[in-house]
Protein backbone atom coordinates (compact mmCIF):
# COMPACT_ATOMS: atom_id res chain seq x y z
CA UNK A 1 0.00 0.00 0.00
CA UNK A 2 1.42 3.44 -1.21
CA UNK A 3 -0.79 5.68 1.14
CA UNK A 4 1.10 6.85 4.49
CA UNK A 5 0.64 4.60 7.59
CA UNK A 6 -0.77 6.27 10.72
CA UNK A 7 0.19 5.68 14.16
CA UNK A 8 -2.34 6.85 17.11
CA UNK A 9 0.03 6.79 20.55
CA UNK A 10 -2.13 7.58 23.42
CA UNK A 11 -0.90 7.42 27.78
CA UNK A 12 -4.65 5.30 27.43
CA UNK A 13 -5.30 2.24 25.58
CA UNK A 14 -8.85 2.98 25.11
CA UNK A 15 -8.21 6.22 23.97
CA UNK A 16 -5.82 4.62 21.48
CA UNK A 17 -7.92 2.21 20.17
CA UNK A 18 -11.42 4.15 19.99
CA UNK A 19 -8.99 6.63 17.84
CA UNK A 20 -8.53 4.52 15.56
CA UNK A 21 -11.95 2.81 15.41
CA UNK A 22 -13.14 6.60 14.67
CA UNK A 23 -10.10 6.41 11.57
CA UNK A 24 -10.98 2.86 10.38
CA UNK A 25 -15.02 4.30 10.79
CA UNK A 26 -14.65 7.50 8.58
CA UNK A 27 -11.47 6.80 6.60
CA UNK A 28 -11.83 3.08 6.25
CA UNK A 29 -9.07 0.88 5.13
CA UNK A 30 -7.00 2.55 2.82
CA UNK A 31 -4.47 3.37 5.09
CA UNK A 32 -2.18 1.76 7.47
CA UNK A 33 -3.34 2.02 10.59
CA UNK A 34 -2.44 0.95 14.25
CA UNK A 35 -2.04 2.46 17.82
CA UNK A 36 -0.25 2.23 21.22
CA UNK A 37 -1.63 3.37 24.36
CA UNK A 38 -0.75 2.28 27.72
CA UNK A 39 2.21 1.99 29.29
CA UNK A 40 4.27 -2.18 29.59
CA UNK A 41 2.25 -2.81 33.07
CA UNK A 42 -1.21 -2.04 31.47
CA UNK A 43 -1.41 1.29 33.04
CA UNK A 44 -1.44 4.75 32.02
CA UNK A 45 1.88 6.16 30.19
CA UNK A 46 3.45 5.54 26.59
CA UNK A 47 5.86 2.05 26.11
CA UNK A 48 8.54 3.31 23.37
CA UNK A 49 8.74 -0.45 22.57
CA UNK A 50 4.73 -0.58 21.64
CA UNK A 51 5.33 2.73 19.81
CA UNK A 52 8.41 0.80 18.03
CA UNK A 53 5.71 -2.09 16.96
CA UNK A 54 2.75 -0.23 16.21
CA UNK A 55 5.15 2.17 13.39
CA UNK A 56 6.42 -1.65 12.56
CA UNK A 57 2.46 -2.70 11.81
CA UNK A 58 1.50 0.86 10.19
CA UNK A 59 4.79 0.85 8.12
CA UNK A 60 4.18 2.33 4.76
CA UNK A 61 7.32 2.98 2.06
CA UNK A 62 5.28 6.26 2.05
CA UNK A 63 6.13 7.14 5.57
CA UNK A 64 4.31 7.06 8.81
CA UNK A 65 2.30 9.97 10.51
CA UNK A 66 2.55 9.78 14.36
CA UNK A 67 -0.74 11.61 16.37
CA UNK A 68 0.01 11.82 19.92
CA UNK A 69 -1.52 13.07 23.04
CA UNK A 70 0.19 14.54 25.72
CA UNK A 71 3.84 15.02 26.82
CA UNK A 72 5.66 12.18 27.61
CA UNK A 73 3.69 10.12 24.16
CA UNK A 74 5.70 12.99 22.12
CA UNK A 75 8.94 12.50 23.91
CA UNK A 76 8.42 8.62 23.54
CA UNK A 77 7.41 8.77 20.00
CA UNK A 78 10.38 11.04 19.18
CA UNK A 79 12.67 8.35 21.21
CA UNK A 80 10.97 5.27 19.17
CA UNK A 81 11.60 7.41 16.05
CA UNK A 82 15.10 7.57 16.86
CA UNK A 83 15.76 3.87 17.71
CA UNK A 84 14.33 2.93 13.96
CA UNK A 85 16.49 1.66 11.14
CA UNK A 86 18.20 4.38 9.71
CA UNK A 87 16.83 4.37 6.51
CA UNK A 88 13.35 4.69 8.24
CA UNK A 89 13.96 7.47 10.28
CA UNK A 90 13.33 10.28 8.14
CA UNK A 91 9.89 8.62 6.63
CA UNK A 92 7.83 9.14 10.85
CA UNK A 93 6.90 12.10 11.56
CA UNK A 94 5.28 13.16 15.40
CA UNK A 95 2.86 15.40 14.31
CA UNK A 96 1.90 18.43 16.57
CA UNK A 97 -2.28 18.05 16.41
CA UNK A 98 -4.77 17.00 18.84
CA UNK A 99 -4.91 13.32 18.51
CA UNK A 100 -8.61 12.02 17.73
CA UNK A 101 -9.20 15.12 15.11
CA UNK A 102 -5.44 14.88 14.03
CA UNK A 103 -5.59 10.83 13.43
CA UNK A 104 -9.09 11.00 11.59
CA UNK A 105 -8.02 14.26 8.86
CA UNK A 106 -4.50 12.66 8.51
CA UNK A 107 -6.23 10.13 7.52
CA UNK A 108 -8.52 11.01 5.52
CA UNK A 109 -5.76 13.55 3.45
CA UNK A 110 -3.42 9.98 3.03
CA UNK A 111 -6.18 7.84 1.90
CA UNK A 112 -6.03 10.53 -1.24
CA UNK A 113 -2.23 9.44 -1.70
CA UNK A 114 -0.99 12.46 -0.13
CA UNK A 115 2.66 12.70 0.68
CA UNK A 116 4.17 12.57 4.69
CA UNK A 117 4.68 16.28 4.53
CA UNK A 118 1.52 16.99 3.25
CA UNK A 119 -0.36 14.72 5.28
CA UNK A 120 1.48 16.40 8.61
CA UNK A 121 0.68 20.10 7.67
CA UNK A 122 -2.75 19.12 7.32
CA UNK A 123 -3.04 17.72 10.70
CA UNK A 124 -1.14 20.34 12.04
CA UNK A 125 -3.38 23.05 10.55
CA UNK A 126 -5.85 21.74 13.34
CA UNK A 127 -3.56 23.43 15.97
CA UNK A 128 -3.80 27.20 17.34
CA UNK A 129 -0.80 28.41 15.61
CA UNK B 1 34.97 8.19 38.68
CA UNK B 2 38.63 5.44 38.51
CA UNK B 3 40.38 5.12 34.90
CA UNK B 4 38.75 1.50 34.75
CA UNK B 5 35.87 1.25 36.83
CA UNK B 6 35.74 -2.32 38.53
CA UNK B 7 32.48 -4.36 37.89
CA UNK B 8 32.18 -3.69 41.44
CA UNK B 9 31.42 -0.27 41.50
CA UNK B 10 29.06 -0.36 38.28
CA UNK B 11 26.59 -2.87 40.42
CA UNK B 12 27.40 -0.50 43.16
CA UNK B 13 25.98 2.39 41.29
CA UNK B 14 23.25 0.79 40.48
CA UNK B 15 22.00 -0.78 43.54
CA UNK B 16 22.52 3.07 45.48
CA UNK B 17 20.76 4.97 42.47
CA UNK B 18 17.62 2.07 42.85
CA UNK B 19 17.49 2.01 46.14
CA UNK B 20 17.35 5.50 46.47
CA UNK B 21 14.82 5.43 43.87
CA UNK B 22 12.67 3.02 45.62
CA UNK B 23 12.69 4.59 48.88
CA UNK B 24 11.42 7.74 47.41
CA UNK B 25 8.92 6.78 45.05
CA UNK B 26 6.18 7.73 47.52
CA UNK B 27 7.80 11.14 47.44
CA UNK B 28 8.42 11.43 43.68
CA UNK B 29 4.89 10.22 43.09
CA UNK B 30 3.53 12.77 45.85
CA UNK B 31 5.28 15.84 43.98
CA UNK B 32 3.71 14.36 40.52
CA UNK B 33 0.23 14.80 41.37
CA UNK B 34 0.53 18.14 42.60
CA UNK B 35 1.94 19.57 39.45
CA UNK B 36 1.91 16.68 36.98
CA UNK B 37 -0.19 13.13 36.48
CA UNK B 38 0.78 11.62 39.42
CA UNK B 39 2.95 8.69 37.95
CA UNK B 40 6.57 9.68 38.10
CA UNK B 41 7.92 7.87 41.39
CA UNK B 42 6.13 4.93 40.05
CA UNK B 43 7.88 5.38 36.57
CA UNK B 44 10.83 5.48 38.10
CA UNK B 45 10.67 2.47 40.16
CA UNK B 46 9.57 0.50 37.34
CA UNK B 47 12.77 1.85 35.17
CA UNK B 48 15.39 1.38 38.00
CA UNK B 49 13.61 -2.37 39.13
CA UNK B 50 14.53 -3.54 35.76
CA UNK B 51 17.93 -1.76 35.36
CA UNK B 52 18.56 -3.87 38.94
CA UNK B 53 17.49 -6.87 37.85
CA UNK B 54 19.73 -6.58 35.14
CA UNK B 55 22.88 -5.10 37.95
CA UNK B 56 25.57 -8.55 37.10
CA UNK B 57 25.16 -8.71 32.98
CA UNK B 58 25.23 -5.11 33.09
CA UNK B 59 28.04 -5.18 35.68
CA UNK B 60 30.33 -6.87 33.27
CA UNK B 61 30.45 -5.02 30.90
CA UNK B 62 32.78 -2.07 29.99
CA UNK B 63 31.53 1.52 31.44
CA UNK B 64 30.57 2.87 28.42
CA UNK B 65 28.50 -0.15 26.99
CA UNK B 66 26.83 -0.37 30.62
CA UNK B 67 25.48 2.78 30.84
CA UNK B 68 24.53 2.39 26.86
CA UNK B 69 22.24 -0.87 28.61
CA UNK B 70 20.91 1.01 31.80
CA UNK B 71 20.27 4.09 29.31
CA UNK B 72 18.08 1.42 26.87
CA UNK B 73 16.49 -0.30 29.52
CA UNK B 74 14.55 2.97 31.00
CA UNK B 75 13.91 3.88 27.84
CA UNK B 76 12.16 0.74 27.34
CA UNK B 77 10.43 0.41 31.25
CA UNK B 78 9.84 3.72 32.81
CA UNK B 79 6.63 4.28 30.72
CA UNK B 80 6.85 7.99 30.71
CA UNK B 81 8.49 11.05 29.48
CA UNK B 82 10.82 10.64 32.18
CA UNK B 83 12.44 7.37 30.32
CA UNK B 84 13.57 8.81 27.13
CA UNK B 85 14.87 11.77 29.34
CA UNK B 86 17.03 9.68 31.63
CA UNK B 87 17.70 7.04 29.42
CA UNK B 88 18.81 9.90 26.39
CA UNK B 89 20.95 11.62 29.51
CA UNK B 90 22.63 7.97 30.30
CA UNK B 91 23.12 6.27 26.82
CA UNK B 92 24.50 9.55 25.61
CA UNK B 93 27.55 9.11 28.71
CA UNK B 94 28.02 5.83 27.33
CA UNK B 95 28.62 7.11 23.91
CA UNK B 96 30.76 10.09 24.92
CA UNK B 97 32.64 7.91 27.41
CA UNK B 98 35.62 6.11 25.87
CA UNK B 99 36.52 2.97 28.15
CA UNK B 100 39.70 4.17 30.43
CA UNK B 101 38.11 7.74 30.87
CA UNK B 102 39.41 10.20 33.38
CA UNK B 103 37.23 12.18 35.36
CA UNK B 104 37.60 15.44 33.43
CA UNK B 105 36.40 13.19 30.41
CA UNK B 106 33.49 11.86 32.73
CA UNK B 107 32.70 15.78 33.73
CA UNK B 108 32.78 16.29 29.21
CA UNK B 109 30.78 13.37 28.82
CA UNK B 110 27.77 14.80 31.43
CA UNK B 111 28.12 18.18 29.72
CA UNK B 112 27.41 16.47 26.26
CA UNK B 113 24.74 14.09 27.90
CA UNK B 114 22.71 17.45 29.35
CA UNK B 115 23.12 18.99 25.81
CA UNK B 116 21.22 15.88 24.33
CA UNK B 117 18.76 16.09 26.86
CA UNK B 118 17.74 19.36 26.35
CA UNK B 119 17.39 18.16 22.45
CA UNK B 120 15.52 15.64 23.37
CA UNK B 121 13.20 17.32 26.20
CA UNK B 122 13.15 20.81 23.67
CA UNK B 123 14.10 22.53 27.12
CA UNK B 124 16.35 24.80 28.56
CA UNK B 125 17.02 25.46 32.51
CA UNK B 126 14.97 27.92 33.88
CA UNK B 127 11.55 25.83 32.63
CA UNK B 128 11.60 23.70 36.09
CA UNK B 129 13.02 20.55 34.91
CA UNK B 130 15.35 18.22 35.90
CA UNK B 131 17.72 20.37 33.19
CA UNK B 132 17.77 23.33 36.65
CA UNK B 133 19.45 19.91 38.61
CA UNK B 134 21.69 18.72 36.21
CA UNK B 135 23.11 21.99 34.49
CA UNK B 136 24.43 24.21 37.71
CA UNK B 137 25.56 20.51 38.93
CA UNK B 138 27.60 20.28 36.18
CA UNK B 139 28.82 23.83 36.08
CA UNK B 140 29.63 23.44 39.57
CA UNK B 141 31.81 20.02 38.44
CA UNK B 142 33.66 21.97 35.47
CA UNK B 143 34.98 24.39 37.94
CA UNK B 144 35.65 22.02 40.73
CA UNK B 145 35.99 18.23 40.43
CA UNK B 146 35.55 17.69 43.74
CA UNK B 147 32.46 19.68 44.25
CA UNK B 148 29.76 18.79 46.64
CA UNK B 149 27.24 17.98 44.06
CA UNK B 150 25.16 16.30 46.60
CA UNK B 151 24.57 19.60 48.56
CA UNK B 152 24.55 21.58 45.16
CA UNK B 153 21.84 18.98 43.28
CA UNK B 154 19.40 19.48 46.67
CA UNK B 155 19.81 23.03 46.59
CA UNK B 156 18.96 23.84 42.62
CA UNK B 157 15.90 21.25 43.33
CA UNK B 158 14.69 23.19 46.06
CA UNK B 159 14.88 26.26 43.31
CA UNK B 160 12.49 25.10 41.34
CA UNK B 161 10.10 25.36 43.48
CA UNK B 162 9.33 29.17 42.74
CA UNK B 163 9.85 28.63 39.47
CA UNK B 164 6.87 28.59 36.50
CA UNK B 165 6.69 24.86 34.41
CA UNK B 166 6.95 25.83 30.46
CA UNK B 167 7.90 22.75 30.01
CA UNK B 168 6.22 19.12 30.42
CA UNK B 169 2.63 18.51 31.59
CA UNK B 170 3.11 20.89 34.49
CA UNK B 171 3.21 23.77 31.93
CA UNK B 172 -0.51 23.13 31.26
CA UNK B 173 -0.88 24.13 35.01
CA UNK B 174 0.66 28.23 34.51
CA UNK B 175 1.28 29.70 37.43
CA UNK B 176 -0.44 27.16 39.31
CA UNK B 177 3.10 24.92 39.16
CA UNK B 178 4.43 27.83 40.71
CA UNK B 179 4.98 26.97 44.98
CA UNK B 180 5.86 23.07 44.23
CA UNK B 181 9.20 21.62 43.90
CA UNK B 182 9.68 19.72 40.29
CA UNK B 183 9.53 15.60 40.04
CA UNK B 184 12.32 15.17 37.51
CA UNK B 185 14.70 18.04 39.66
CA UNK B 186 13.87 16.06 42.75
CA UNK B 187 14.54 12.70 41.44
CA UNK B 188 17.84 14.15 39.40
CA UNK B 189 19.00 15.99 42.88
CA UNK B 190 18.51 12.46 44.84
CA UNK B 191 20.14 10.31 41.98
CA UNK B 192 23.48 12.22 41.91
CA UNK B 193 23.61 12.02 45.58
CA UNK B 194 23.56 8.28 45.24
CA UNK B 195 26.10 8.04 42.63
CA UNK B 196 28.58 10.94 44.38
CA UNK B 197 28.16 8.99 47.39
CA UNK B 198 29.13 5.46 45.98
CA UNK B 199 32.27 7.46 44.04
CA UNK B 200 33.29 9.30 46.82
CA UNK B 201 32.71 6.64 49.47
Amino acid sequence: MANVGIVIVSHSAKVAEGAADMVRQMVGDQVPLAFAGGNADGGLGTDVGAIMAAIEAAWSDAGVAILVDLGGAETNSEMAVELLDEDRRGRVAVCNAPIVEGAVIAAAEASGGSPLAVVKQVAEELSPQ
Amino acid sequence: MTAAPPADLIARLIEAVAATVTAHADELTALDQAIGDGDHGLNMRRGFDAVLAERDATAAKPLPDALKAIGMTLVMKVGGASGPLYGTLIMTMGKELAAGATPADAVRAFGAAIDALKARGKSEPGQKTMLDVLVPVHAALVADPRADVAAIAAAAADATIPMKAIRGRASFLGDRSIGHMDPGARSSSLIIAAVAGVLEG
